[in-house]
């Protein structure tokens, strides 16, 4: 079976400072798979570089970025963008600033679908309706007529969740979609991104530094440090028995309430490179939890 | 902007324009030089000065002076001019319209150069191109109206003389308007021949007037359009699998327009302040140039009258503008 996405040693460089050193994963058709790790891991910026989002400074120097067994970095323009948002969807950070400001909610919503399914414009706020019921919420006709800054931050969420499986896209991923909310209101949103994977069968890459979510949505993940896989594997596995040192300090700084949470001690930048050139420097990492 | 403020900013109006009536008649009668030493022959006796004056109520202490012309404008009164001997209110009818019409006309080339200046520029991000279009601008920016009115005199009246340089409208074309409104008037009863003719004078001090401008507004909205492209939601746009050029035209320049229309609308009163050299120029008559005369002639109840219309014109624009970005931007609608 072909993977929704393969990742294959992606190197990805902004300015001289590389991002990604050479990381690959794989996400199967259907799977749910988490993307670790914590800040300038380089996780966002791989989620970016699937859906051709890359800073103007940023490059990527080597490796393969590929939907459904097609390199997207070889394609032409138009195939890349008739997949995007349509086959390839993205669920965005923060529900404050991705929805246009001036725009109403379903001038945006019957203008993707208008853009990728040749729907009228009718028939476009007929199905954005629609939509937005999927989505859990109440009077559908009147929040498409309401602008951004008229909905709740959990609202726009939803309202960005509908337009990325608006489509059918086979593979979305979700870049931090939960930081930015509220607890509760993060709990709704796992939710409904579980309810509408499942009704769409999309593959989905959950991108977050949150394990916790991680262990509640994700089949499998993947821990992503200083641009590197560090380890992979399926959720329950990866979280009981953590091969990596690294991985243990990550779980450590997971917040619990039986316990006071330890902290993580970020890698000197410095550090980095000489770390990965020495694969017995790794052992440096157990430096890392605190003694 | 709501009801609410439109009445706040209604209600300052009268004490706005109140303090600019004090400061030009003040400032007019502490500054050297009256209306009567420019009437006067060389050699007139004091007597005879002392008659004049006394004649025009010049001898009086200035409040006195002040109340008394007030109480007839307030009265839709604005005396005669000195120079001109005509009501100045008939004056400023007669004229203002010509100058609104060449402000609009101005405004509207400095519109449509200024908006295809920033989007070329804008989709020109990062390459060469996009150097050439700020250059030019720059250029258009750095030489200021008058300057550009006899560039243009030079190049289009002289040198390769297409157009006429002077006046309003040909003096042998027969005038049977029925409003001041020359340009509008002949285009809504659909006498093109008039329009064309009217045009043809129009477009060289439009011009002049309108290349600043219009580097104002590329300015302006190439900035807001850089900072736009960089915000989420146009960045998100690109992952839904828009083209550039579309994100740019659908997404990005209606938020654009909004800071450019809130900066650049105010810039307009700096058009209508160039109209008083460029007018000149070009011996159009508006009230900009009619300005130039009564200053030199000291015509005091003239100049009043002009600067109280520049304050009610500049308070209009402040509103409209107000209102525009208000029509632009829905978080103002609701606030």
């Amino acid at each position: 079976m072909t993977a929704a996405l393969t990742v294959d040693n992606l190197r990805i460089a902004i300015g001289d400072t590389i991002v990604l050193r050479g990381a690959s994963l794989e996400v199967q058709p259907g799977e749910v798979r988490g993307l670790v790790g914590e800040s300038g891991a380089g996780k966002s910026m791989l989620g970016r570089a699937a859906l051709g989002l890359l800073p103007s400074n940023a490059s990527i120097v080597s490796g393969r970025i590929a939907f459904e067994g097609r390199d997207l970095l070889k394609m032409s323009e138009g195939e890349r963008r008739s997949e995007l948002g349509r086959r390839i969807a993205l669920i965005p950070q923060d529900p404050m600033t991705s929805l246009n400001p001036v725009k109403r909610v379903g001038a945006q919503i019957g203008r993707l679908l208008r853009h990728h399914l040749d729907l009228s414009k009718r028939a476009a706020l007929e199905r954005a309706a629609e939509l937005l019921t999927e989505v859990a919420i109440r009077e559908p006709e009147r929040v498409l007529s309401l602008y951004p800054h008229e909905i709740s931050g959990g609202m726009r969420q939803r309202v960005l969740i509908a337009m990325a499986f608006a489509c059918n896209p086979s593979l979305v991923i979700a870049d931090e979609p939960t930081t930015a909310l509220d607890v509760t209101v993060q709990r709704q949103v796992l939710q409904l991104v579980e309810r509408l994977r499942q009704r769409h069968g999309s593959a989905v890459l959950f991108i977050t530094h949150d394990l916790g979510v991680v262990a509640k949505i994700c089949r499998s993940m993947t821990v992503l440090h200083a641009g590197r896989v560090l380890e992979e594997g399926e959720t329950a596995e990866v979280l009981a028995h953590p091969r990596h040192a690294y991985t243990r300090a990550l779980l450590a700084a997971t917040p619990r309430a039986d316990r006071p949470a330890e902290t993580l001690r970020p890698v000197p930048p410095a550090l980095i490179d000489q770390l990965w050139s020495d694969a017995r420097r790794l052992d440096w990492l157990d430096v890392a939890r605190p003694a | 902007m709501r009801w609410g403020e439109i009445i706040r900013r209604l209600v300052l109006v009268p004490p706005t324009l109140f303090g600019v009536a004090v400061i030009v008649f003040v400032l007019l009668r502490v500054v050297p030089g009256d209306p009567i030493s420019m009437m006067i022959p060389p050699g007139a006796s004091q007597a005879d000065i002392g008659r004049l004056r006394a004649l025009y109520g010049l001898d009086q202490p200035i409040l006195h002076q002040f109340v008394s012309w007030l109480g007839q404008v307030v009265q839709g009164n604005f005396g005669r001019s000195i120079s001109v001997r005509q009501d100045v209110l008939d004056l400023l009818l007669t004229r203002l319209p010509a100058t609104i019409e060449l402000t609009l006309l101005a405004t509207l080339i400095a519109v449509v150069i200024g908006v295809l200046a920033a989007l070329v520029g804008i989709l020109a991000r990062g390459r060469r191109a996009e150097w050439a279009v700020d250059g030019g601008v720059g250029v258009l920016l750095a030489i200021p109206d008058f300057l550009w009115a006899l560039i243009l005199l030079l190049l289009f009246g002289v040198l390769v003389p297409l157009l006429p340089i002077s006046g309003r409208i040909d003096p042998q074309v027969e005038i049977d308007f029925h409003s001041n409104f020359y340009l509008i008037e002949s285009l809504l009863t659909g006498r093109l021949d008039v329009a064309a003719a009217l045009l043809r004078h129009m477009i060289l001090p439009a011009l002049a007037l309108a290349l600043p401008f219009s580097a104002i507004i590329a300015r302006l909205l190439k900035a807001s359009l850089v900072e736009a492209e960089d915000q989420d939601y146009a960045q998100i746009a690109r992952a839904r699998g828009y083209s550039r050029p579309s994100i740019l035209l659908n997404e990005v320049f209606p938020n654009a327009l909004i800071p450019t229309v809130a900066l650049g609308g105010v810039q307009v009163t700096l058009l209508l302040g160039g109209t008083v050299l460029v007018e000149r120029i070009f011996s159009y008559e508006g009230i900009g140039n009619m300005a130039i005369d009564a200053v030199i002639n000291r015509d005091f109840p003239l100049i009043q009258g002009l600067v109280l219309t520049f304050a009610v014109l500049f308070i209009v624009l402040n509103l409209a503008v107000d209102a525009l970005v208000t029509l632009l931007d829905p978080r103002l609608r609701h606030g």
